[in-house]
């Protein structure tokens, strides 16, 4: 229970920290870094609902991101389509999509699953980079709207979007906490541990599993929908494998499967690079060793790591009194037996 | 008859695995089957199971064909069964790993999850209810918050069989239940299996320890090379000529 409540207050004091951070932090530089990682963790916190929960690693993700930016990005400039409908449209449009891909590519398991979700994922690369006429192709793709208001609120300033990000991100966490929590949550980490056990107990896993897949999908390409929207400039770029290192990069050092992690990972990750911005592309020779003993020592994350030590502890305490019980009692009957002999004596 | 299996085959290319099998799982029975390493006693399992689809030959469930029905349907139908290796989430408690156990009979979904509905909050409890009811027919309700990875190799395979009971199932199907287990344990696995029976369920189970089985089992039959060799009770089963052979080689000295 104490940890609980311990868990509720770390969120209320994260969450009123980033409601305060624009009030305390006025560099319109650090407001950009913070919104643009409150977008990279919405879509890792899409892939660990599907690689962390679920236990399938889908390299397609990036390319989800990016199909959400450009859905958002044709539908507005294009097609002309308002910009909350088009925004609503890219995502439902992704995710349709996304659950097609899920169909056929839930067939396949383990490394098999990684490797064809990799090759979709260049697949949507390439069609964002060679279709010309309606991508832009490497020109890239201009002229794409801020959000429209939304009544009297209005997200034209760099501060109002940083809270229109960050209130997408707090619904993403709400619905991931609530999922995890859930028998819903235990089916799909009940998946993850051994998809024959979870059958023979009567789950359907393919079901299940295109179900954490599509709302995988859909997290992510509401990520690139945002993403479309704060920096209206797309380039194929961000559909490419190195965009979907990073998001595994952030999603490994925060820790997979665990709920904080998106948000470790991702913030941890985004200060280092800043810091290490002066070393241009030299960055990478300590950036690399880095993340190298981190996954060494640290296999489950920093958030994973965290959890594990705690419930160790937690067992240790547990353990504690039934030890000292255990010893009491020795200690109880050993003197019986020592008077014993004392009477025979 | 609870089960009936009627000529069943199972070939992996070239090897056949199961051939052709002809086996009855009696009601309220415990049913063993015993046979050499690689005689296709858990290829069977996995036949009955769901997690393999035979090459020929027909499975009947209280008077259904369920050949065709893939593993999770059979579960819902009353099929239970533990793995040899017992599959469980190490890094989670006891009472995390039984609850995912009596899923199948509720309905709840992702919207019910979200948004916390009526149907979601009544399924969780029963399905809490039922793990701790099934941990404390097998006898493990003070480890229920204690972590998998910490128990021993006994207490997992109670885990195991509370997971299976948590399904609601009429027949269980047990892998090697007491593989890796010290005497002491296995007696106290025995007596959990009989518990079982009394209890009204059925019991299908492969096993190497040849005392165990002699002492609880009401029926036996024996595979080898993926044939049936013997079956019946078993006293008949222990003095079968082909069983002896089966199991020393050669021919039967005592």
């Amino acid at each position: 229970m104490a940890v609980f409540a311990n868990r509720r207050l770390w969120i209320a004091v994260l969450a009123a920290l980033a409601l305060a951070f624009p009030l305390l932090v006025t560099n319109s530089y650090y407001l950009h870094i913070m919104t643009i990682s409150f977008i990279w963790m919405i879509a890792v916190y899409g892939l660990n609902l599907f690689a962390g929960y679920t236990g399938y690693l889908s390299l397609a993700h990036a390319g989800f991101f990016a199909m959400g930016a450009y859905a958002l990005g044709i539908l507005t400039v294009k097609v002309g389509v308002p910009f909350w409908l088009a925004f609503v449209l890219a995502c439902l449009f992704t995710t349709l999509l996304g659950a097609v891909i899920g169909l056929v590519a839930l067939r396949t398991k383990e490394h098999f699953f990684a490797i064809y979700t990799l090759c979709v994922g260049y697949i949507i690369y390439l069609v964002i980079d060679k279709w010309d006429s309606l991508t832009g192709g490497v020109r890239g793709f201009i002229g794409i709207p801020a959000p429209a208001d939304i009544g009297p609120l209005s997200f034209q300033t760099p501060v109002a979007q940083y809270y229109l990000v960050l209130f997408f991100l707090f619904a993403v966490i709400f619905v991931m906490y609530r999922l995890v929590y859930s028998l819903t949550g235990r089916t799909y980490i009940a998946i993850r541990n051994s998809e024959e056990l979870a059958l023979t107990l009567g789950i359907s896993t393919m079901k299940n599993k295109l179900a954490s897949f599509v709302l995988s999908v859909f997290f992510t390409s509401l990520a690139g929908a945002l993403y479309a929207s704060f920096i209206r400039f797309l380039g194929p770029d961000i559909a490419y494998i190195s965009v979907m290192f990073d998001f595994l990069t952030y999603l490994l050092v925060g820790g997979i499967g665990t709920l904080a992690g998106p948000v470790v990972g991702t913030l941890l990750v985004t200060f280092l690079s800043q810091q290490l911005q002066f070393l241009q592309d030299y960055r990478m020779l300590i950036f690399g060793p880095i993340l190298t003993l981190l996954i060494i020592f640290y296999p489950h994350g920093i958030a994973g790591g965290f959890i594990r030590y705690q419930a160790k502890r937690k067992e240790a305490r547990r353990l504690e009194p039934e030890a000292n019980r255990a010893a009491a009692e020795l200690a109880v009957s050993s003197q019986g037996r020592g008077e014993r002999h004392a009477e025979e004596g | 008859m609870l089960l009936h299996v009627e000529r069943l085959t199972k070939r992996f290319g070239g090897l056949l695995a199961v051939n052709d099998v002809t086996f009855s799982v009696e009601q309220g029975k415990i049913n063993a089957i015993i046979g050499p390493n690689g005689a296709g006693k858990s290829t069977f399992f996995n036949l009955i199971s769901g997690l393999y689809r035979p090459t020929s030959g027909t499975i009947t469930f209280k008077g259904r064909d369920i050949t065709r029905l893939p593993a999770n349907e059979r579960a819902k139908l009353g099929i239970a069964r533990t793995f040899q290796t017992t599959h469980l989430f190490e890094q989670s408690t006891v009472i995390d790993n039984v609850i995912i156990g009596h899923r199948l009979r509720t309905s709840s979904n992702l919207f019910d999850a979200i948004l916390r509905t009526k149907r979601h909050r009544r399924e969780e409890q029963a399905c809490k209810e039922k793990a701790m009811e099934v941990l404390d027919f097998v006898g493990l309700t003070h480890v229920a918050d204690r972590m998998v990875a910490n128990l021993s190799q006994e207490q997992k395979k109670r885990v195991a069989f509370a997971l299976a009971l948590a399904t609601d199932p009429e027949l269980v199907l047990l892998d090697e239940p007491a593989a890796g287990i010290n005497p002491d344990e296995t007696e106290g696995l025995e007596e959990l299996i009989v518990k079982m029976v009394e209890g009204g369920l059925t019991v299908c189970l492969i096993e190497h320890k040849m005392s165990m089985i002699m002492k609880i089992a009401d029926r036996i039959m024996v595979l080898n090379y993926g044939e049936k060799i013997a079956e019946g009770t078993p006293e008949e089963v222990r003095n079968n000529e082909a069983v002896i052979q089966a199991y020393l080689g050669g021919s039967a000295i005592a």
